[in-house]
């Protein structure tokens, strides 16, 4: 675990605390059945805006706490322990979108209201079913914005899109020549296809921004990775202490030992990784994307190693829809392939390394 | 010693069978069916048959092939191993598949054919060979799943009858089936040898079946629960006390088709391959590699490790065909055929990408949202008939000599 301020270590305790209270898993699976249209749970997502979690990542003078990527991380992290069905890591990379872009007038005016919490934003950046934001075929023409987004995580609720084009991102606020389809995913969240038909947009910033937001909002995600596989590690290595078979504890068989050992060694490392990405972005270096790349391999290949264990250490259990895993699993694989899985990070970052 | 005709191709007796088969289904199978396997629906649930699906069905089930080498006397083809060779291509040749399947076909009825009595094979052999009966498996308990001789559900003796009380749970397909061979205990004393094989009728007062939901969203097995459930003395195969031999017998038969023996094989790697699908939805580089070097490797591990599985299974055929024995390779089918499998459709979903996570509705092809349900549907491949973990327990106790933790 990083070492953190007294500030982390309470915005941590706080959201660990309310995680587990207000959006424990059964949480989750009641809007998963009750399957509101934006896709996520409207009350929790009210409280998380009076804590103040969206605003977390945003700069004081705008309203937010400016504690920075860390501490957002630290909060995902508690959520995605839970699988909180919650749009706060897709309105966060809205809002870097907003906050690092040169736009004074949309700082001014969306900012607040998302530090506020008032405002669900996301970023519509990929045209295909596999991440890559060198595919954009969406232009603007006479602040007009045209093109198709898929996958759009949040894109059914979210009021607010911050939209990649070929010359960089785009602030789109209004209704008027935008259009959304639900795509239901196995993750049971929101994930939309957006198509921008001659949508009034502003300009944030050139392509550059457009992968410093991207990386910004693969930092965070990892730390939603991280939170699931730790939970998902954690239930199975109680689970392997209570199951008795042969009369004996499941988790007296060496084998099984291993088994988790060898997870609790990757997990180590991963966190590693995603703290290290999330610590680079507050500290302004120049190999911030190096350093997501890492985290995003890593993470990836431990959540999926761990999501995949989780069901067939608890043998028939975990494959009933009743139980946590398959819960675990399925939205594991989705946040493994969103912003680039584990191969397209690694393939991302021997390119940077020159190799 | 190969016989003289065997050596002479051209008057292999094969051949005549050959022309019998193909006439028969050149009369018999419905083309319309081609390649239409629906096979699987004797576990996975009823299915209305179409008139073409019915009429094929009950072609097979008179011709007893869909179980071409039982014994003609009991309903099954009565073939030999090469006949039910050529039989299988001659299938495969015009896109033909089995009608007949399921538990009975799979499990339950080569193990009554080898201890069952006389009254017990006539009984239930002929129904299973036509698809007429469906079987269900009561093995796995709450507290019985891997340590499955810990099983508790006791079959108290009442002189001509027993009544069975307790609980099974897993129990695949248990909502539609006609009858369940189960491992009941009618010994409370001792372990293994207090365990009995009996078959209890599903629509005997006191049986209940709850069915559980997947998380690939279907419900294709049940808790089921037995309240003083009366089961005729009859229906004991075998000896009392020695349901754990029989048992065993009945799961190595259950491992051999999930592992990819018999038509199980044909459905593992039928549909598109991996590079196939790769092709497809990512495009060949200008040098006509597909693009993602990461990914292509894998993919080459994958269909390497597939044709390796494959090589084996045959090598296994051959030495158990040639009376070595049955092969050491077996021992590792089980675990392999489930790894191929599960590999395969991790591959195929991220190959897709986010195509592959679909769940229902728009957006997605009947292809891609059957990606995702077979994906996590396969988790199960590793867990049951004997988990993968349980299986190398095996190899290293039985085949490599190791001792037990002391
Ligand atoms: C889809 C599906 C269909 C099924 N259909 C049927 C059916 O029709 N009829 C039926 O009777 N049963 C059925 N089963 C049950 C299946 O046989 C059991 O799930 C299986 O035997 C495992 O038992 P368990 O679930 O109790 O897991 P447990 O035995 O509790 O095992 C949990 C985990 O611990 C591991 N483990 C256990 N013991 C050891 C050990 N000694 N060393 C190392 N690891 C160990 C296991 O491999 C597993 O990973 C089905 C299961 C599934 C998932």
């Amino acid at each position: 675990m990083a070492v953190l301020n007294d500030e982390q270590t309470m915005l941590r305790d706080m959201a660990r605390e309310w995680a587990d209270n207000e959006a424990p898993t059964t949480a989750f699976r009641k809007m998963r059945d009750a399957a509101p249209v934006e896709g996520y749970d409207a009350d929790a997502w009210a409280a998380m805006g009076q804590m103040g979690w969206a605003g977390v990542i945003i700069p004081e003078e705008f309203g937010g706490s400016a504690f920075g990527y860390l501490s957002l991380g630290l909060v995902l992290e508690q959520l995605g322990r839970n699988l909180a069905a919650s749009p706060l890591a897709a309105t966060a990379a809205a809002s870097t979108a907003i906050a690092l872009g040169d736009n004074e007038a949309a700082k001014a005016e969306w900012l607040p209201r998302i530090a506020a919490g008032e405002i669900v934003a996301t970023l519509a950046i990929d045209e295909g079913p596999v991440h890559d934001p060198a595919k954009t075929a969406t232009r603007v023409t006479d602040g007009k914005l045209t093109g198709t987004k898929q996958f759009v995580a949040e894109g059914d609720g979210a009021q607010l899109f911050v939209v990649s084009a070929v010359d960089g991102l785009y602030l789109v606020s209004g209704d008027v020549g935008v259009s959304r389809s639900a795509r239901h995913m196995a993750d049971s969240r929101s994930h939309a296809q957006v198509v921008f038909d001659g949508a009034k947009a502003e300009k944030l910033g050139g392509t550059d921004l457009t992968a410093k937001v991207v990386d910004r909002a693969t930092a965070a995600l990892c730390a939603e990775m991280l939170g699931m596989a730790e939970q998902a590690f954690a239930v199975t290595n109680d689970y392997l202490k209570v199951r008795v078979q042969f009369g004996q504890q499941l988790s007296t068989f060496q084998a099984l030992q291993h088994r988790m050992a060898k997870m609790f060694t990757e997990l180590e490392l991963a966190r590693s990784a995603v703290e290290g990405a999330l610590e680079a972005i507050d500290a302004g270096r120049s190999d911030v994307d190096q350093a997501v790349s890492l985290a995003k391999a890593i993470m990836g290949d431990t959540l999926h190693l761990v999501s995949r264990e989780m069901v067939q250490l608890h043998g028939g259990i975990g494959m009933t829809d009743e139980h946590d895993a398959g819960l675990y699993l399925k939205r594991a694989y989705v946040l493994e392939t969103m912003w680039g899985n584990a191969a397209w990070h690694r393939e991302r970052f021997a390119r940077l390394n020159g190799y | 010693m190969a016989t003289a005709a065997e050596l002479d191709v051209s008057v292999n007796p094969l051949d005549a069978f050959r022309t019998e088969v193909r006439e028969w289904l050149a009369a018999n199978f419905p083309p319309a069916l081609k390649g239409k396997d629906n096979a699987m629906s004797a576990i996975d649930g009823p299915t209305d048959l179409s008139a073409d699906e019915a009429a094929w069905k009950k072609a097979m089930g008179d011709k007893g092939w869909g179980v071409p080498t039982w014994p003609a006397q009991y309903g099954g083809g009565g073939l030999d191993r090469g006949q039910a060779r050529v039989l299988q291509e001659e299938m495969g040749r015009i896109g033909a598949w089995n009608p007949i399947g399921g538990m009975g076909v799979m499990m339950f009825g080569p193990t009554l054919l080898e201890y069952g009595n006389e009254a017990q094979k006539s009984e239930h052999i002929p129904a299973i060979a036509k698809g007429e009966v469906r079987w269900c498996q009561g093995y796995s308990e709450p507290g019985a799943g891997s340590d499955l001789a810990s099983l508790q559900m006791f079959a108290e003796d009442k002189g001509n009858h027993y009544v069975v009380n307790g609980q099974k749970t897993w129990t695949s397909g248990g909502q539609w089936a006609d009858k369940c061979f189960a491992l009941v205990r009618t010994d409370k004393s001792k372990k293994h040898e207090g365990i009995s094989f009996l078959l209890i009728d599903m629509t005997s007062p006191g049986v209940e079946v709850k069915p559980i939901r997947l998380i690939s969203g279907s419900s294709p097995f049940c808790e089921t629960f037995f309240t003083d459930v009366k089961v005729p003395k009859e229906n004991l195969v075998g000896q009392e006390g020695e349901g754990w031999t029989i048992g065993k017998r009945l799961l190595q038969h259950e491992r051999q088709n999930l592992s990819g023996g018999g038509s199980a094989a044909g459905r593992m790697f039928a549909g598109k391959s991996v590079s196939a699908l790769a092709k497809e939805y990512r495009g060949l580089d200008d040098q006509g590699r597909v693009t993602d070097s990461d990914l292509r490797m894998r993919i080459v591990r994958h269909e390497m490790d597939s044709r390796a599985f494959m090589l084996t299974l045959r090598r296994a055929a051959l030495e158990s065909k040639s009376n070595q024995g049955p092969s050491a390779a077996t021992s590792i089918m089980k675990n392999v055929g489930a790894r191929i499998t599960q590999d395969r459709a991790e591959l195929s979903i991220e190959i897709m990408g986010m195509n592959g996570l679909g769940w229902e509705g728009e957006g997605f092809t009947d292809e891609e949202l059957t990606q995702t349900r077979t994906w996590l549907w396969g988790k199960a491949v590793s867990i049951y008939g004997g988990s993968s973990e349980i299986q190398n327990n095996v190899i290293a106790k039985r085949i490599l000599g190791m001792l037990d933790h002391q």
